[in-house]
């Protein structure tokens, strides 16, 4: 019973993905070739009230249902590696035009073809933990 | 009002809804990243013993596969319940353009019969497409260390610098693929 938020947590966002057409492949190369503000005004209203409330979070130090205060850890400094996993990460996001979110959203709304997407996301990310001593971090 | 929910969802409000379950998750006591779930599911599967990386415990992450799961719930229920049949994804006219000279047609639904369909892709290229964008996806989301949710959204409202250069790598990558290699494919 203590996931059954998480169930209906999650069904709302596959139902935002879906009612904003996030996860269509055309919204993606509208974004990617800069034709329509409607992709950059979910992320950049998303961030705005993001910033916002993790600010409010900070200055009155929230505390989660739990009780426990809800903290953010900075993530390690680097540059290569957001740069360089970013990049791979935005040519697979423009050619299959979707992230892993709107992947699984796809295969709800009907398009089960994104399972093939989906798979090798997976065997992407085995790939990631199987070399990644070798890569520059 | 019900006009409203079953028309696509302009910009605004979808952001406000999306900026809602990052805070929801976070007031249940986890943050919002949704490539984990990729992690974790290579775990499940035995990963741990052969690499490292895939050595943890994936039993915290118990909740972020339960909101996967409503994830895929909340696509279904959207095109069941949500959406007035018939209804196309209203891209602008310069994008249409751009896509037919690749040979797109105009959007019918939400998603290209060309790419997606069942026909095209278990065809070779179909399949190599699909295949590749996944893998690129999957590998590039780790080695960054979160996706459009972990970076763009989480990231981003805790003004960290690493989502910033991650999501400029998510752009320099896209725009590659769009411009510099879109033409050599379609």
């Amino acid at each position: 019973m203590k996931f059954i938020k998480y169930l209906i947590v999650g069904a709302l966002f596959g139902i935002v993905m879906a009612k904003s057409e996030a996860i269509s492949w055309y919204r993606i190369q509208e974004m990617f070739r800069f034709q329509a503000f409607h992709m950059y005004g979910i992320i950049g209203v998303a961030a705005v009230l993001g910033i916002i409330g993790v600010a409010l979070i900070k200055k009155f130090k929230a505390r989660d249902v739990q009780g426990n205060p809800i903290l953010f850890f900075p993530k390690n400094k680097s540059v290569a590696r957001y740069l360089i996993g970013g990049t791979i990460f935005g040519l697979g996001w423009a050619l299959s035009g979707a992230c892993p979110g709107p992947m699984v959203v796809n295969i709800g709304y009907g398009f089960i073809s994104f399972g093939i997407v989906l798979v090798f996301a997976t065997l992407g990310t085995y790939l990631y933990g199987a070399i990644k001593d070798k890569l520059p971090h | 009002m019900i006009d409203f929910i079953m028309q696509p969802w302009p910009w605004w409000f979808s952001g406000l809804v999306i900026s809602s379950v990052m805070f929801l998750l976070l007031f249940f006591g986890n943050s919002f990243g949704f490539s984990a779930n990729l992690r974790t599911i290579c775990s499940i599967g035995g990963a741990g013993k052969r690499v490292k990386f895939f050595d943890f415990d994936w039993k915290k992450q118990i909740w972020n596969l339960v909101f996967l799961v409503g994830a895929i719930l909340g696509g279904y229920i959207t095109s069941e319940f949500l959406t007035y049949p018939d209804q196309v994804v209203d891209i602008s006219e310069n994008t249409i353009k751009d896509l037919e000279a690749l040979g797109f047609s105009a959007p019918t639904s939400m998603q290209p019969a060309e790419l997606f369909s069942l026909e095209n892709a278990f065809t070779l290229k179909g399949f190599l497409i699909l295949a590749i964008g996944g893998l690129m996806v999957g590998f590039g989301a780790r080695y960054a260390g979160g996706c459009t949710s972990g970076h763009a959204i989480s990231g981003i409202a805790d003004l960290q610098i690493p989502s910033m250069i991650a999501v400029a790598g998510f752009f320099i990558g896209g725009l590659i693929m769009t411009f510099g290699i879109f033409p050599l494919i379609f």
